[in-house]
C-alpha cells in the first residue's frame, strides 16, 4: 500500500510540475537561508576566536580615553615613562610594549604604499605573538639610539618587493631612509577586519623623533607573568596609571585597561548575537515556506476535489487518500530541504571565501533544517489531506 | 414481482433517503424494493428528481440509505462502515459516469490502472491488465494519450476499461451516453452489452434515453422516489 501510494503521489507531483517546483522553492529558500546564516555566523565567530587566540591569552592592553566613542581622543596620551613605570613597579608584569603609530607612505624604488608605522620595543613582537619569517628584530643599540631600521609586515613586503627578500634593502619613509632588518610571518585579518600584516614596525624612539615629534605613546601592550592573576595585575595597573595621571578619587578613569578575554567576549558576543538574529530572520522565511506548502496543499485539495471523488468511487480508502496527499507534501518539503542544504553549502563556501572567514560545515544545523522542513510537510500537509480524505465521494464527484 | 433466482445479488427493501433536515428536508426515495439477479442488464429510467440517481448511489455504496435494508450477496450493506463500503466498491463494483471522470493530464493506461494500484497489484500485473482492458474496449495503441487528446467516445471507453479492469461483479453506469452523440453512444452501449453477455457482468444503468434503455433486458421506471414499473423484455422482443 505504501509503495503504490508513493507512486500515486509522485505521479501527482509530476502532473503539476510547475506548481510543485514553486512550492519547493519556498522551502529551498527557507532552509538555505537558515543554514547559510548560521554557518557564516559560526565561521565569523571562529575567525574572531582564532584571532583572539593569536593575540595571546595573558595580554593586557592599556589605551587612553574611555571607550571608542566621541570624546575618547580628549584624554591625554601616555608617555614612554609610563611604560617604564609599569615595567618597574608592577611585579606581575612580564613584557611591556609601548607603541605609537603614524600613517606614512613607504617607497622602494618605483613602488610606494600607504601604510602605518608602529614605533615600539622588541616586547611588542613577543606579546603580539608575531613570528619572524626572515631577518631579526631590533638590537638594544638600535632601540636606545633610535636607529632607522624596520621590520615589515607581509602585506607591505608584497606591495614593495613582491615575493622578493626585503631584508637588507633600504626603503624611504618621509625624509629618511630605513634599513629593512626583518620580515614578519603573515597573520591575516584582525578580529575587527583590519589587515594586521599591513604594518611597518620601527623602534619607538625612531618614530617619536622622526615621525611624531613627541614622547607620546598611543597604547601600552603588556603581558602578565605566567601564573599571575590577570585581575589583580589589572587592578594594580589601573591604580598606578591613576596616580601617574593625577586622577583624584572622585574622577573617572581617562584610560582603559582591557585583557584578551574581555576583548574576546565582547567580539564573539557580538557575532553570536548577530548569528542569532540572522538565524531568526531566516527561520521566519522557513516558516513562510511551510505556510506556502500548506497553502498549495489546500488549493490543491480544492482543485482536485473531483479527482479525490473519482479515487474514492473506484475504491480508494480514506487512509490511502490521506497517505497520498501526505506523501506529496512530505516529498515536496524534504526534496526542498535537500536542495536547500546543497544550495546553502555552495552559497556558504562562496560567501565565506569572499568575507575571508573559514567555512565550517555543521551537521547539526543541516540535520535540524532538514527535519524541520520534513516536519513542516507532515504538519502542513496533514490537515488538507485529512479534509480531502473525508470528502463525501458523491459530493466530490459533483464538484466542478 | 417474481425473482428468477432464489437469492438475488442485490436486494433492496424499503429503502428511503432523506436529504436535509427539518422543514428543508427532502425525501428522494420513499420506500424502494428492488431485486437484481446475477447477470441481469437493468436500465433505470425516470424523470429528473425521481430518485433514480440516488438509488444508483446507494446500490453503488457511494451513499447510505436513511432507512431500509440493502443486501449485496447476502451482506447487509447499510450496516457497513465507510471503510467497509469502500472495500466493497473496490472489490466488486465498477463505475462509469456521465462525465467520464478520468484523471486529467494522466495517460489512458495510468487511468485504467488506477483501481489496480489501490488493490496493490504489481507494476507488471497492472501494465498487462491495463493494456488488455484497453484492447477490450478497442483502444489498443492509445495507452499514452491523455484525456484531452481523446474524443468523448474514447474517453468513455477508457472509463469503461477502468471499470472492468478489476473484473467486477456489477457495473454501475450513470448516464454513460449522456455526453455522447448517437453513433458513439451505440459503440459504448455495444461494449456494455457485450460485457454483460460475454462476461456475465451484472449491469445497472441509469438513462433517460429510450434508445439506450432498449439494450437492457429489464427496465425499471422511477417516479417520485418510488418504483413505478418494472418490465422484463422477452428474449425474442
Amino acid at each position: 500500500m505504501l509503495w503504490n501510494t508513493l507512486i500515486l503521489a509522485l505521479r501527482a507531483i509530476h502532473r503539476n510540475l510547475m506548481r510543485s517546483l514553486l512550492t519547493m522553492l519556498g522551502v529551498v529558500i527557507g532552509v538555505a537561508a537558515v543554514i547559510t546564516m548560521v554557518t557564516l555566523g559560526n565561521g565569523a565567530t571562529l575567525s574572531v576566536t582564532r584571532q583572539i587566540a593569536s593575540m595571546g591569552s595573558n595580554l593586557i592592553i592599556v589605551i587612553p580615553g574611555q571607550g571608542f566613542g566621541p570624546g575618547a581622543g580628549a584624554a591625554p596620551n601616555f608617555k614612554s615613562a609610563d611604560a617604564e613605570a609599569i615595567r618597574n613597579q608592577i611585579g606581575t608584569i612580564d613584557l611591556v610594549a609601548p607603541a605609537t603609530a603614524k600613517a606614512v607612505t613607504a617607497v622602494y624604488q618605483a613602488s610606494n604604499w600607504n601604510t602605518r608605522v608602529t614605533g615600539t620595543t622588541n616586547d611588542y613582537f613577543q606579546a603580539g605573538n608575531w613570528e619572524l619569517a626572515a631577518g631579526r628584530t631590533f638590537s638594544e643599540t638600535e632601540e636606545r639610539a633610535g636607529k632607522t631600521v624596520c621590520v615589515l609586515g607581509e602585506s607591505v613586503r608584497n606591495k614593495l618587493f613582491g615575493q622578493g627578500n626585503p631584508v637588507g634593502a633600504e626603503i624611504r619613509i618621509k625624509q629618511f631612509a630605513c634599513e629593512v632588518i626583518g620580515l614578519l610571518k603573515a597573520k591575516g585579518q584582525s578580529a575587527m577586519g583590519q589587515d594586521q600584516d599591513d604594518a611597518i614596525v620601527m623602534p619607538l624612539r625612531t618614530v617619536q623623533r622622526r615621525l611624531t615629534g613627541s614622547q607620546d605613546v598611543n597604547q601600552i601592550t603588556a603581558t602578565a607573568r605566567a601564573g599571575a592573576s590577570i585581575e589583580s595585575t589589572k587592578v594594580a595597573l589601573t591604580a598606578l596609571m591613576r596616580e601617574r595621571r593625577n586622577i583624584s578619587d572622585t574622577e573617572e578613569d581617562n584610560f582603559r585597561v582591557m585583557d584578551t578575554r574581555q576583548i574576546a567576549e565582547t567580539l564573539t558576543g557580538t557575532t553570536r548575537i548577530l548569528t542569532m538574529l540572522l538565524g531568526m530572520v531566516a527561520a521566519v522565511s522557513l516558516l513562510v515556506g511551510g505556510i506556502g506548502i500548506m497553502n498549495i496543499m489546500l488549493v490543491s485539495v480544492t482543485e482536485r476535489t473531483r479527482e479525490i471523488g473519482i479515487r474514492l468511487a473506484i475504491g480508494a480508502l480514506e487512509g490511502e487518500v490521506l497517505l497520498q496527499f501526505l506523501i506529496e507534501a512530505v516529498v515536496l518539503s524534504s526534496l526542498g530541504g535537500l536542495v536547500g542544504i546543497v544550495v546553502a553549502a555552495a552559497g556558504s563556501v562562496v560567501i565565506a571565501g569572499i568575507m575571508g572567514i573559514p567555512y565550517v560545515f555543521e551537521p547539526t544545523i543541516n540535520l535540524l533544517s532538514f527535519v524541520f522542513s520534513s516536519a513542516i510537510g507532515v504538519i502542513f500537509g496533514y490537515f488538507p489531506a485529512r479534509r480531502a480524505a473525508r470528502l463525501d465521494p458523491i459530493e466530490a464527484l459533483r464538484h466542478e | 414481482m417474481k425473482s428468477p433466482e432464489p437469492t438475488p445479488l442485490i436486494r433492496l427493501r424499503g429503502i428511503t433517503k432523506t436529504f436535509g433536515e427539518g422543514s428543508a428536508a427532502f425525501q428522494a426515495l420513499k420506500g424502494v424494493d428492488l431485486d437484481v439477479a446475477k447477470g441481469e442488464f437493468v436500465a433505470i429510467m425516470g424523470p429528473s428528481g425521481s430518485g433514480k440517481s440516488t438509488a444508483m448511489n446507494i446500490i453503488g455504496c457511494l451513499d447510505s440509505p436513511s432507512s431500509g435494508t440493502y443486501e449485496y450477496h447476502g451482506t447487509h450493506v447499510e450496516k457497513l462502515s465507510r471503510r467497509q463500503r469502500a472495500l466493497l466498491r473496490r472489490n466488486f463494483l465498477g463505475f462509469v459516469f456521465q462525465g467520464f471522470n478520468l484523471l486529467a493530464r494522466t495517460s489512458a493506461l495510468e487511468n485504467v490502472e488506477l483501481p489496480l494500484i489501490y488493490r496493490g497489484a504489481s507494476t507488471s500485473e497492472r501494465h498487462s491488465a491495463g493494456r488488455a482492458a484497453l484492447e477490450q474496449v478497442g483502444l489498443a495503441g492509445w495507452e499514452d494519450h491523455t484525456p484531452a487528446e481523446l474524443s468523448g467516445g474514447q474517453q468513455q471507453r477508457v472509463a469503461l476499461a477502468r471499470a472492468i479492469i478489476t473484473q467486477p461483479s456489477v457495473l454501475l453506469a450513470d448516464e454513460p451516453t449522456g455526453n455522447l452523440d448517437s453513433r458513439t453512444s451505440r459503440e459504448v452501449m455495444d461494449l456494455i452489452a457485450a460485457l454483460n453477455r460475454d462476461h456475465g457482468i451484472t449491469v445497472l444503468m441509469v438513462t433517460h434515453e429510450p434508445d439506450m434503455a432498449d439494450y437492457a433486458r429489464r427496465i425499471v421506471r422511477f417516479v417520485d422516489g418510488q418504483v413505478e414499473s418494472d418490465h422484463r423484455r422477452q428474449e425474442n422482443g
